[in-house]
């Protein structure tokens, strides 16, 4: 391998999120960035002022609104943009890409392709030809093969403040996940390595699902044990609806599995989060989407695992339950009743 | 026997690509076979050293190979194996003891003499012999003869038997693209990687290889055929390399890959089963092996690495597949199927076919009206991605890529063992999906499959298992109800063919009850028990669940059972 090119080359990140910022900021201490961002008066101010989203950019970012310049300069790129985007970012950049780029990207949540003139609450079930991963997207859309995603306990505002955190590449290929740990690692910042990339992507999307039922147990006023208890059972919800849809039970006990779900089932700043909590203080949930800002990904993601769980034919007790609270009026306390007086006592039943 | 006569056949017969047998590929190594082979050996021990790098990792590996090898010679023995086997092995083993009491200064390399002499051994073994006068001759007596049988058959006079009025296309139909393989082979190297049914697949691809005017491939055909001498005496002579699927060995797959991979890198077109043996089931191959398919990826590697010019030789990869009315061995590979359904064991090859058996049936198949059909796939390069008959590489919005660039880290080509082994897989999930696509459905398989379902939808507690076992007088399907099905389901294959999912024989169409009566004439049309049959009241009835099953599996994975 020849470092001498790779180290000139600048490193492509698409999306000046949140998040993308914050993986722009890191990839900056090893090399040079371009920072795509849709809006031009985004690329004006991080050229201007050096800032974005709050978060101070780095000298070695370069911010860019030009997709065919980025993907002509970099043969590694990070898309991190929100799911519902994703597919139309890729068609964008699709014409300007090689078999020879790297693609990870840091998205969590779901594409779906729904029959014509149907709508996410009419069908009756979504199976794998109609819901895909965000890499499953980059392959159907562009010519790269060697895709890989990042998931784990992220949380952008810690990893900003150099907070001590690790995350995943996830890839089949191991030269991706070198190219990820090479350009991610530093002293503050740990990388793991994992060839299941779809348990890794759909772990990132499911602990959504969690999350929101981590808001509720908050909002009902409920301590510790009872947190406990969910994050346990909803890891072997996880593995379950996870096997379902195409992963292997590995990635589910890792860093993007375990580790991602502890993390946000206790971060009371999370979009998910705050629905729960919300709907546990009785809420509707119409009234709590208006309120919000961005789309809270969980909200989606329960809809479309429900009727996914459905298709497979399993059954997923805590999301099934959270189905009924957000679509069917069932109120948060009789969905606690509910699901304590389920006579379901097997713990562990899939190692 | 023929209802309707099938459309007649286009195939008018192609001129040679290439026109004397000294330019052919095949003929070129094998007039140098003895450097070739030198060659084979030197590289594939090059390449078993870099995965068993130390002494007694390599002493380690020789000892399980001589212990596999003698153990083969003890439990499963061939008629072709060479009568000198066991007092080789027997040789090596004593020089492997010999050698690990000595320490590595008194030995010397002497380890490597020993690795040297089986992998030579194993490459003369596999090698193929192409030899221009006996191919010609094969070639000669498989259109002489089949021509005289076809016309001595058809035309009932005397005297017929001399006359040429028939020829083999009539039987056999070439369907696809057979112009772009044309081409494709003339602009790179092609590997044509057909589905497998039946043993007769070898010389049937064969003689189509041939009546496209292609030069002779490199063949890789399993080494249990050339126990059966007709076989062997074909194979040979068209210039086949021998796959023994019971040697395991490191050494042995080594040697078969390096002899795979380097034959293509100079330019021969080969061939090889990727399924890796007969469908047991009947299903279309749904598993690929990858060892072969993974020879074409560092063959295509090694030579961009190899040249740096936008010319570089592309390999092609064309699937194929072959459609019958009949499978000759279906009532044993059923049973195979069945008994080891769940378990992942080896097969024993049983081959209860000789030479007659297969004469007999080729003078049925002449006589009886069973047509075959040949699906040529589109030229797909290593990576799977469809090419234009210039052989450019396209993407799905039909844009010209460079393949090249797969093989690209930081603008240079490199070797990536566990890259190429994931673009291996790729190009196997492609391969099958080719095959459901240029599949062609025949109104047999698709009698067949109704069937199947109708009855087991009748039973719909009962698991694949019990359901066999019921019994056959008991089972029938009153006539008009199997025709509403037979009509539901062509409908599908119909929209499924305009999506393009799949294609269909043209005596698939036209009037409902002629063509099913075909179907059910032609399935399994020379089994001693027939699958399907009316009886006297018009019904449908089978005399062989298992045999059945195993014809309806062709049509598994098209979703068509949820229409039944």
């Amino acid at each position: 391998m020849t470092l001498r090119s790779s180290s000139d080359k600048p490193v492509g990140v698409i999306g000046a999120g949140n998040f993308g910022s914050v993986i722009a900021n890191i990839l900056a201490r090893n090399r040079k960035v371009l920072l795509y961002a849709r809006d031009e008066k985004v690329v004006e101010r991080i050229l201007e002022k050096r800032e974005n989203r709050g978060h101070k950019m780095h000298k070695n970012v370069l911010p860019t609104g030009d997709m065919e310049y980025l993907a002509s300069q970099c043969d590694i790129i990070f898309p991190i943009v929100p799911s519902e985007h994703f597919r139309n970012m890729m068609k964008k950049l699709s014409p300007y890409l090689h078999p020879y780029h790297i693609l990870i990207h840091g998205t969590k949540g779901f594409d779906i392709k729904l029959p014509k003139g149907e709508t996410i609450e009419s069908v009756n079930t979504l199976s794998r030809n109609e819901v895909k991963t965000m890499s499953e997207v980059i392959c159907e859309e562009s010519v790269v093969v060697r895709v890989g995603c990042l998931a784990g306990p992220n949380l952008s505002k810690e990893l900003s403040q150099r907070q001590p955190g690790a995350t995943v590449v996830a890839s089949h290929f191991n030269e991706v996940i070198q190219v990820g740990k090479r350009l991610l690692r530093n002293d503050r910042f740990q990388v793991y390595g994992n060839n299941d990339l779809v348990g890794v992507e759909i772990a990132g999307v499911l602990k959504n699902i969690i999350a929101i039922a981590s808001g509720a147990l908050n909002g009902l006023g409920y301590g510790e044990n009872a947190k406990g208890l969910l994050i346990s059972r909803g890891a072997v919800e996880m593995v379950y609806l996870g096997r379902a849809l195409g992963g292997n039970t590995k990635a589910f006990l890792g860093v993007a599995g375990i580790g991602d779900l502890v993390t946000t089932c206790n971060s009371p700043m999370s979009r998910n989060f705050t629905v729960g909590y919300r709907l546990a203080k009785g809420e509707k949930l119409k009234h709590i989407l208006e309120d919000m800002q961005e789309v809270a990904e969980g909200v989606n993601t329960i809809r479309i695992v429900k009727k996914c769980a459905d298709h497979y034919k399993v059954r997923p007790l805590i999301t099934d339950t959270l189905y009924k609270v957000l679509f069917e009026g069932m109120t948060v306390q009789d969905a606690l009743d509910y699901l304590m007086r389920y006579p379901l006592n097997v713990d562990i039943d899939f190692i | 026997m023929e209802i309707l006569e099938e459309k007649k056949n286009k195939n008018i017969g192609y001129k040679p690509i290439l026109e004397g047998i000294p330019d052919w590929p095949v003929y070129q190594l094998s007039k140098n076979r003895k450097e070739f082979l030198e060659e084979v050996t030197q590289k594939s021990i090059e390449q078993i050293r870099l995965l068993r790098p130390s002494r007694k990792q390599l002493i380690d590996e020789l000892e399980t190979t001589v212990f596999r090898e003698q153990n083969r010679l003890k439990r499963n023995r061939w008629r072709v194996d060479p009568k000198d086997e066991p007092r080789f092995w027997t040789r090596i083993k004593n020089e492997l003891i010999e050698l690990s009491n000595k320490s590595p200064e008194e030995s010397g390399k002497k380890e490597e003499e020993i690795l040297h002499e089986i992998v030579h051994r194993y490459a003369n073994e596999i090698a193929g012999n192409f030899k221009p006068t006996s191919y010609r001759f094969a070639r000669e007596a498989i259109k002489f003869w089949f021509g005289r049988l076809l016309n001595g058959a058809r035309v009932k006079k005397f005297g017929a038997i001399f006359r040429s009025q028939y020829a083999l296309r009539d039987k056999i139909h070439i369907v696809g693209k057979v112009k772009m393989l044309r081409k494709l082979a003339k602009k790179g190297t092609v590997v044509m990687v057909p589905t497998h049914f039946s043993n007769l697949d070898s010389i049937l691809i064969g003689w189509v290889i041939h009546s496209l005017g292609l030069p002779a491939f490199l063949y890789g055909a399993g080494l249990n055929l050339f126990n059966i001498g007709i076989f062997a005496y074909f194979m040979n002579s068209l210039g086949a390399y021998k796959v023994d699927r019971r040697k395991k060995n490191l050494p042995y797959l080594e040697t078969l890959k390096m002899y795979s991979n380097l034959a293509l890198q100079k330019g021969a077109h080969s061939l090889f089963f990727p399924g890796g043996t007969r469908s047991r089931s009947g299903l279309i191959e749904k598993q690929l092996k990858l060892g072969l398919l993974s020879t074409t990826i560092e063959a295509q590697r090694n030579l961009y690495l190899g040249d740096n010019s936008e010319k570089t030789r592309k390999i092609f990869v064309v699937p194929v597949t072959l459609n019958y009315h009949f499978v000759l061995e279906a009532p044993d590979l059923i049973e195979d199927y069945l008994q080891v359904k769940g378990q992942d064991r080896y097969f024993p090859e049983q081959d209860n076919y000789g030479s007659f058996q297969l004469i007999k049936f080729m003078f049925k198949f002449f006589t009886k009206g069973s047509s075959i059909s040949v699906s040529i796939g589109p030229g797909l390069d290593v990576m799977g991605n469809y090419v234009d008959d210039e052989g450019n590489s396209l993407d799905a919005n039909n844009k010209i890529l460079e393949p090249r660039e797969y093989f690209m880290t930081n603008g240079v080509v490199t070797i990536d063992k566990q890259r190429e082994g994931e673009y291996t897989r790729m190009l196997a999930t492609r391969i099958v999906s080719e095959y459901h696509r240029i599949n062609r459905i025949f109104a047999s398989h698709l009698v067949a499959f109704i069937a199947f379902e109708m009855w087991l939808k009748k039973h719909p507690k009962l698991d694949l298992f019990g359901f066999l076992r019921l019994p056959e007088e008991d089972l029938e399907i009153p006539y008009e109800e199997f025709k509403a099905e037979f009509k539901k389901v062509r409908k599908e294959i119909y929209r499924l063919k305009e999506e393009g999912k799949v294609y269909h024989a043209t005596h698939l169409k036209g009037d409902l009850d002629l063509v099913i009566k075909r179907g059910i004439d032609n399935v399994g049309i020379f089994h001693l028990k027939r699958p399907l049959l009316k009886n006297r009241k018009g019904n449908i009835v089978t005399q062989d669940l298992n045999v059945l099953y195993y014809y309806h599996n062709r049509l598994v994975g098209y979703d068509l059972e949820k229409l039944i």
